[in-house]
Parts: structure tokens; sequence; C-alpha cells
């Protein structure tokens, strides 16, 4: 049985001005369906490179990336973005909700590119709230929440449309202990309760544990693949 | 519209940037508003509907100079014409200077000539049978507080009577309406006998200021006109026939190009209005740019969010937009109910908001413009990396 | 939550009386007077220490405007666009009146039927025309005859060069002593009419403004052929006429010996109220007097403030437009520069320097703008001669005249919107917590 996520030789070059920054170089990875993986690794060693080319933000520069049996290395940009709506949800360092609209309508994003109605945005909307347990906080503003509790709805943003891929890049970067573990939590009952497969990058090794699996890249590369038991 | 709200949300992130800027634009449209309402009076002097079949005719030099009386009999033989009337400008002012008013001797069919303007017969009657009658405009009676009985009294300017003095007096008995209410502003003149006028004046008797003709078929104007003119070629009264919007134009054409002076005002003032709107707007991007990458990642396509940026440009630019025009819709009819028609202006209706709305598009277009591509092309990853 | 709410709005209020009793001055002052207040405030900044903090802050406020070129330009552009507008309209009011104003002198008298109130209303008959000109106010020439010229005013239709519309000019019949009574007026090519003839010389506005009135041209009046033998100058209104003989014009237009008006020449300009009280209580005469000056004056008056009145409500609507984006910059500015400011006032810089740094670098935008606009329309528009109706409903060409008090006046509006789009930002800086804006490092 093929793995959810393919990826083969994948390399990524920046050019920025005359320098050539060779940022991965030759991954091969496979991901399989309701993994939870753990990307670690020093500081420059490209893990959040690899996150965004998983997630189909960023194009490779060689290799291939097959997700679902797709080729997203080589989609156009427009088809990337409709692969992305359906595709993946995205969970990041810094939350990064629109600070004007309330969590519920936050979550409510992703559905605007769907064809639902307005009452059936909002019920999955709840849905997915409910699911993080902040139905309460459903009509508040970003800035009225906590950083654990708007993480969790970015959560929640990140799921509503029921994507095949969970990408989080270092979730728990900004949140202190306990939100943190509020937060990897969550991530791993989505993972194992709703069958969910994430991609976690984190520099934190008590967050990795919350993973199934765990990888690291130094310089581009990949070093080790640790199995561990779920904690 | 389900995008509707994030961009509404989107506009007033910044709450004192985006009303500072809604009344920037509200100034200008204001200004719109108010300066197309002069320009289109000036404009539809020249078209007004009711002006269509008749003509008028004055002197070819200047419709300052008269033309003999003894022209009516051979323009009423002339083939196409069904009626013909005949009026002097009077000129009188009544009490001061700055109460003026047109003020005309008429002939006694004057009123047939002019339907749009509505006069009971039997005010007519009185007109034709009192000798210093005279009939007002009920916007005129009202400002002066007149009532049916009172005696007018007006000095006048170029005209004294052959008694030397420059006083004369008239008896109101007929007030005129207008047909269409949106043309109150016709209820402002005073409407004396010709043949009283005639009869007391000092000098140019026999003389009439202009002739007006209603033709039996619209098609025949040009024929009549130029038939009419024929009557008087060589003489010393040669005569200039064309229909009432010609003159009109003609006459308000003297007094400058209002188009050019309008367009010019308004072309500095929306290019400035293009200036400031378009560096709020492109601040307002500027900080705007991590969440649009937020929406891009969710899977926003690049068009759709130029289409975002675009659209919250237009959106911005038509509601400050909107409320200028309505601010100058509200003081355009109090300045029209102040003066009357001493300031030309036309009512801040369908077309100058068809023309405002269609500025408004555009101006939200031209503004959104460059910080829509820049949302559209910006680089995911960079921009979330704040690069 | 009460007391900062109230503090603010008595802060509000307070600004907006200071903004107002700004302007105020701004307005009233004379230019000798602020230029006093320029150069305290220059002595200001150098001799005092506050002064001196204020200005260092000003020179890195004004060293930083090339990083926000865009918003700065917007400051001076928005205001660039009032002053041009406003100066433009001033000056059209301004030359109207000017050159109506020069066609009249005040020991000249203009005298016309009584209640015609302009020449073309009234008629005046032979016998007035000549008791007029015998009064003992009017002076004599060498030969004892009275410097006094009955005039008749008629209207000659001509195209008008811009359009080729139809524009009706003015034909003055003036009489013989009429050089002696304008000594003002010069013959600038061709000659005079010959007296008694069907001869026309073209003031130079009209030969300017309308078609067919070249040399030699023929023109028909009434009827009858006339010739343009000539081209004057006189400097004033006059410039839009057509000159001929009194006499031949009363005949082309059948006005038997009557005449519009007579005007002659008094012996002082003292003399006029006597000569006025005279033709008054002269049974024989119904006729109003006046002096030149005051005739032509009183004709422009109208027109010229209708003007006036445009241009300012168009200016000061573009002015509120002009002032709300000039504090949006503004805020703007104080924004991205609240690090600075903070970091100014953690190391002992008082408020008072910021206020006056943020205000004075507003107005030198606003005064950058005022001058690009005002320059703009004098390069435009100074000389730039048009045509309008005037009393007579003949043509009246004029100029343009961007005279230094409309460009003052432009310049007074630049600085009272710099001023009010920077009172409120620079207030705003002052007032930004210390604490607040280090957190943003």
């Amino acid at each position: 049985m093929s793995a959810l996520v393919e990826i083969r030789s994948l390399s990524k070059i920046y050019e920025r001005g005359k320098q050539r920054i060779e940022v991965l170089h030759h991954v091969q990875l496979d991901i399989e369906q309701g993994d939870f993986m753990a990307l670690m690794g020093p500081s420059g060693s490209g893990k959040t490179t690899l996150l965004n080319l998983i997630g189909g933000l960023d194009s490779p520069t060689d290799g291939s990336i097959t997700v679902g049996g797709q080729r997203i290395d080589r989609l156009s940009e427009g088809t990337l973005a409709k692969w992305r709506a359906s595709n993946v949800g995205f969970v990041f360092q810094f939350y990064n909700l629109l600070p004007m609209l309330s969590a519920r309508k936050n979550v409510e994003l992703p559905l605007l590119l769907t064809r639902l109605s307005a009452a059936q945005r909002k019920r999955n909307a709840a849905v997915a709230l409910e699911l993080v347990g902040l139905t309460d906080r459903a009509a508040h503003k970003p800035g009225e929440l906590s950083g654990g509790q708007q993480q969790r709805v970015a959560i929640a943003r990140a799921i509503v449309s029921d994507p095949t891929l969970l990408v989080c890049d270092e979730p728990t970067g900004d949140l202190d202990r306990q939100s943190a573990v509020d937060v990897l939590t969550l991530l791993q009952q989505l993972n194992r309760d709703h069958g969910k497969t994430i991609i976690m990058v984190t520099h934190d090794p008590k967050a990795a544990e919350y993973a199934r699996h765990t990888l690291q890249l130094d310089k581009g590369s990949l070093v080790e693949q640790t199995e561990q038991a779920p904690a | 519209m389900k995008y509707l709200q994030l961009i509404w949300t989107a506009m007033f992130r910044s709450k004192t940037r985006t009303i500072f800027t809604l009344l920037s634009v509200l100034a200008a449209f204001l200004l719109f508003g108010l300066l197309d309402s002069v320009r289109s009076a000036f404009a539809n002097a020249a078209t007004s509907v009711a002006g269509v079949d008749r003509l008028m005719t004055v002197s070819k030099i200047s419709f300052t100079l008269s033309l003999p009386k003894s022209l009516l009999p051979r323009i009423e033989a002339l083939p196409g014409v069904a009626k013909v009337t005949y009026a002097n400008w009077f000129g009188g002012i009544y009490q001061d200077p700055k109460n003026f008013f047109p003020n005309e001797a008429v002939a006694d069919n004057f009123f047939d000539l002019y339907p749009e303007w509505r006069l009971s017969q039997a005010e007519r009657t009185a007109f034709g049978n009192t000798r210093t009658g005279a009939v007002v405009g009920e916007s005129l009676a009202k400002k002066f507080h007149w009532k049916l009985g009172d005696k007018i009294p007006l000095q006048a300017t170029i005209y004294p009577q052959k008694n030397g003095g420059n006083n004369w007096t008239f008896d109101l008995v007929g007030i005129y309406r207008a047909a269409d209410p949106k043309r109150k502003s016709e209820e402002n003149l005073l409407f004396f006998n010709w043949d009283y006028f005639d009869e007391a004046r000092a000098f140019g008797n026999g003389n009439v200021g202009w002739y007006v003709l209603k033709v039996t078929d619209r098609k025949l104007a040009q024929q009549v006109a130029q038939a009419l003119d024929a009557l008087s070629t060589n003489s010393d009264h040669e005569t200039k026939t064309q229909t009432e919007q010609a003159f009109n134009a003609a006459f308000v054409g003297q007094y400058g190009d209002i188009g050019l002076i309008v367009g010019a005002i308004m072309g500095a003032v929306f290019f400035t209005l293009i200036l400031l709107t378009g560096n709020t707007m492109a601040q307002a991007v500027r900080e705007r740019i991590p969440e649009l990458a937020v929406l891009k990642t969710i899977g926003f396509s690049n068009h759709s969010v130029l289409g975002l940026v675009l659209a919250e440009s237009v959106l911005l630019i038509l509601l400050g937009g909107a409320i200028g025009l309505v601010l100058a819709g509200v003081v355009v009819d109090a300045v029209r109910a102040a003066v009357g028609t001493a300031v030309p202006m036309t009512r801040v209706g369908a077309a100058i908001w068809l023309r405002g709305v269609g500025l408004m598009i555009l101006i939200g277009l031209i503004v959104g413009a460059l910080p829509a591509r820049r949302g559209m092309r910006l680089r995911i990853v960079d921009a979330l990396a704040g690069r | 939550m009460g007391q900062p709410r109230m503090r603010s709005l008595g802060s509000l209020i307070g600004s907006l009386i200071t903004a107002a009793g700004a302007i105020a001055v701004l307005v009233l002052a004379p230019w000798w007077l602020l230029l006093a207040a320029v150069l305290l405030l220059a002595l200001w900044t150098m001799v005092t220490r506050i002064g001196r903090q204020a200005w260092s802050v000003t020179e890195v406020g004004l060293a930083t405007i090339p990083q926000r070129l865009g918003a700065s330009s917007v400051v001076v552009v928005g205001i660039a666009g009032v002053v041009a507008v406003l100066v433009a309209l001033l000056a059209m009011a301004a030359g109207f009146e000017a050159t109506l104003k020069q066609s009249g002198t005040n020991d000249t008298a203009i005298v016309m039927r009584a209640g015609a109130h302009t020449e073309i209303n009234s008629v005046l008959d032979h016998d007035s025309a000549g008791l007029v000109a015998q009064a003992p106010q009017v002076l004599r020439n060498e030969q004892g005859q009275p410097i006094a010229s009955p005039e008749l005013v008629v209207v000659a239709s001509l195209p008008k060069k811009s359009n080729g519309l139809d524009a009706n000019v003015e034909v003055r019949g003036v009489g013989e002593r009429a050089w002696s009574l304008r000594p003002e007026v010069r013959i600038i090519a061709g000659r005079k009419f010959g007296p008694g003839l069907r001869e026309l010389i073209v003031g130079k506005g009209a030969r300017e403004q309308f078609s067919g009135v070249d040399l030699g041209s023929t023109l028909r009046l009434n009827g009858q052929t006339w010739t343009v033998v000539g081209a004057f100058d006189s400097g004033d209104a006059h410039n839009s006429e057509l000159w001929a003989d009194t006499d031949v014009v009363a005949a082309t237009y059948r006005r038997g010996s009557s005449t519009a008006s007579v005007t002659v020449r008094l012996t002082g300009a003292d003399a006029f109220d006597a000569y006025q009280a005279g033709l008054a209580s002269d049974r024989r005469l119904t006729v109003e007097t006046k002096t030149t000056r005051a005739y032509y004056t009183d004709q422009s008056a109208a027109l010229a403030r209708l003007i006036r009145i445009l241009g300012i409500t168009v200016a000061a609507i573009m002015a509120i437009g002009a002032v709300f984006g000039a504090l949006n910059t503004m805020y703007a500015a104080v924004a991205t520069r609240s690090r600075e400011i903070a970091t100014l006032r953690a190391i002992g810089f008082r408020a008072v320097p910021v206020i006056v740094s943020v205000l004075l670098e507003t107005m030198l935008l606003a005064l950058l703008g005022g001058a690009l606009g005002a320059a703009l329309t004098w390069v435009i528009f100074n000389h730039y001669t048009v045509s309008t109706l005037g009393s007579n409903f003949t043509a009246v060409v004029f100029a343009f005249q961007v005279s230094p008090p409309v460009l003052w006046t432009g310049l007074k509006w630049a600085l009272a919107i710099g001023l009010i789009g920077g009172l409120f930002p620079a207030l705003r800086a002052a007032r930004l917590p210390v604490t607040a804006g280090l957190r943003e490092l």
C-alpha cells in the first residue's frame, strides 16, 4: 500500500542575489496515513522548508512530492491553492488568526471557499470549535483569548474542512507549559480518535514525545528516524 | 456576499485611518455633486424639454435690440406657424435692486404658448381685461407675500413713462404655477400687459423685444425659421430665429466655458484624492501582508486576494462617495430653496449619481490596483517569515 | 473608567480651541507680523535649551523624510491641489475686478438717465446731454470747450476665436473730445476713425478674443457696412469694445440725436460732489451721476463676489479633504516613529520639543505644497485672458491676475491646513506613554 505522502529526492535551493543556498538535499521520505510525525533539527536544518513543501506552500527545485496519489510539485499556483483548500490544514507558531474576526468567523474562513450555505458553515465551525473545547469562546476576538486558546482556534480552523493532512509549524513555540500540553494532547486526540495525519515541526523534545515518529534533519538531509511508543 | 464581512472588517482594521480616508473621499464627492449640479444646470439650459416646439425670434445682432411690431402679421402668415406671441424685457426693480426678478411686458395670448405654466381661465381673462394687470409665479408671490388684488410698484430702469416718472404700478390679477414640480424655479417671473406698456412708455413705441412662435409640426421648424428670417434680410431689423434651447445655450456660453472650469477643478480634486487614498490603501495592505499570506495558505487563490483588496478599495470609495453625494443633494436643495434661480443648479438626481458612482468605481480600482497586485503576488513563504 | 475619558475629552476640546486660535491668528495677522513671529521662532530654536531640543528633533524628523517619501508627498500634493484651485479662482476674480476698476478714475464722471444703472438701459436726449456737459465743474480744453464725450452703447455680434460661437460685443460711439477725456488710450495699429464716417477702431482685448476685426475687415451693423481702420489699447475694460463716431452710430441705429450717457472730465476729484449736486437740483434733468471709478467698480462687484464665493467654497471643501489626508499621514508618521520618540523621551527630551518638531515638520511640508500649488497656478494662469458677460450683456475681456495678495492668501491656507494636520498627531506623539513606545523595540 502506498504511503499518504511520498517524497523522492526532494531538493530546495534558494537564490538570494548571487548566493545559492541549498536548504534541502535529496530528501527521501514516506509518511503513512494516520501517522503523527515530529520533525526536529537545529535552526537552518531545513525542517520548516520541508514542511512548507509538503503543505504545498512552496515548490521544490528538484524531486517529487506525491500526496494522496497526486504529484503536487507539478501543480500550478492556482491549482495548488485549490488543493491546499481541500487537503491541508495549517497551524502556525504565532497562530495567525485574523484579529478583526471572532473565533467562529476565523474558523469559518476555509469554508468560504466551499459551496456551503451560511447556515452550514456556521454549523461546521461550531462542530470544530466544540472539538477543540472552545464553544463558549466562539464570539470572542483573538485579542480577548489567551495564547493557548488562540492556538486551539487555529487548530479548529485547520480541521474545519476535514483536510487529509494537518501541518503544524512549532505549534507550541509561543505557549507556556500548561497550554502547550493542552494543545499537544488535542493534536494527539485528533490523530488517534479521528485518524488525522499530522506533521509537526518542533524544537522541543518534550513536544516530540507526543508524536508516533520523530525525524531528525541536519543541514538539509534526514539524519535519523526514531519510532516511539505513543506516550 | 459571503466575502463582504471579510472585506468590511478588513476596512475597519484601523478605525481612525479609515474614517479619515472616508472623510477625504466624502469631501471630494461633495464637491463633485455641487459642481456637477452647476455644470448640468448650464448644459441643460440648452436642452429643457418644453422648449422643443417653440421658436424664438430676436434681433440678429443682440437680444437687447428691438424688433418692429409690424412684423407680427407677416409672421402669422407664414406656412407652418401655429401661434405667435411677443414680449419685451422691462427690467423693473421692486423696492431694492437686491430683490431682482425678471419682469416682462407680454401680449394677451402669451400664456397660450407656455402650457407648462398653469393659469386658470378666469385669471387669463382678468389679465386681458385689466389694463394694468399683472400675473406672477406662485413662488414669487409667496416670497413677497403678494395676494390677488395687491398693487405691485416697479421702478423702471430702462423705460420711463411718458410723463417722465419711473414708477409703474400693476394690479395682481393672476398667479401661475409650474405644472412640473421640478421646475418651480420658473415661477419667479412677473408679466404685465404689452398694450399698457407700449401706451405708457416714453420711447421705443411700436417695437417688441422678441417673438415666440409655435409651429404646426416640429419637422417644419427649420423651414419656418429660415422663412421668418428671410422676411427681414437686409433691413435695419434683421432677425435670428432659433429654438429656445439654442438661444439659451448661446447665451450661457458667453459667460464662459463652465464645463471646462468645472472639469479642471474636478480633475485637480480627483488627482489629489487618488494620491491620498492610494497612499492609505498601500499602507493598509502593507500592514496586512501576513494576513493575506494566511488566506493563501488556507487556499485562497492569488486572484481571490487581488479581488479582495480591489473590493475593499472600491467599497471604501463607494461608501465615502455615496455619503458625499447625499450631502451634496441636501446642500443643493437648501441653496435652491434659498436663492431660487440666482445660482443655477440642478437637483442631484439620477444623472449625477450615475456619473458619480461610475467615477467612484473607477477611482476605487485605480487606487487599489497596485496594492492589490502586491497582495496577489506575495510569496507565502516569504510573507509568513516576515520578509 | 470615567476619569480618563473625561480627561481625554477635555484635552480634545483644549486642542480644538488651540487649533482654532492659531488659525484665527494666521488669518487675521498681516504678513509682517507673521514674519516677525517666524523670526522669533527661529531665535527661540537657537537660543533656548528647549528650543534647541525642538530643532534637533525636527532635524531628525526631516532627515527621515526620504524614507517616508510616499507619505510626505501626499501632504505636499494634497495641499498643492487646494492652493492651486484657490489661487486660480481668486486670481480670476481679482483680474476681472482690476480690469473694471482701472476703467475709472475719481476725476471723471459718467452721467446717465436716472434709474438706469447701466449704460445699456439709459437713454439721454440731446438737450440733457448738452446741459450735463456745460456744468461749471467740467474741465475746459484750450479752446474753452468742455472735455465731455456723449456716448452711445450698442451691440454687435462677433464669433469668438476659441469656439466659433457668436458673442455680443460692445460698440461705443464716442464724442470728438473722447481722446482728451481718456488720454491713456493709444492707437496701436492703423489710425483713428474719421469723424462722420462708418469706421471702427477695435480694442486690444476684443481683437484677441474675436475674429473678424482685423484691420480692413468689414462688419455689418444694423444693415450697414462698416470698416475696421485701427486698433487701440486703453489698458482697461474698454479694450473689449469697438469705438466709432457717436453721431454715425446713432444714425445707423436710428437713435436720432439721443445718446446713452455723457462722460466728463471734472476740474478735479474734489469737484464731483458739487457736480452731482448741481445736476440733481436742475429741474430740467432726470439723471444719475457717478464717478467712473464708482460706476465700473459697481459693475464688477456682483460677478467678482460670485467668483470669490465659488473659489472659497470649493477650496474649503478641498481643504477639509486635505486636512484629513494630512492627519492620516502624520498619524502614521508618528506611529512609525513611536520608537524614536519614546527613546528621546526616555533620554530626557520633554514633550514640548516633540510637539513642536511634528508641527514644524507638517507645516514645512504644507508650505512646500502651498508654494508648489501657487507656482503652478502662476505659471499656467497669470495673464491668461478670457472673456465673460459684463453688465451690458456684452463681452468683457480680462486677464487672470495672480497677484501677491492672492498668492499670500493661498500660502496662509496651506499653513492653516498644515497646522491642523500636524497639531493633533503632535499632541498624540507627546502623550504616547514612554514604556509603550519602548516596548516596540
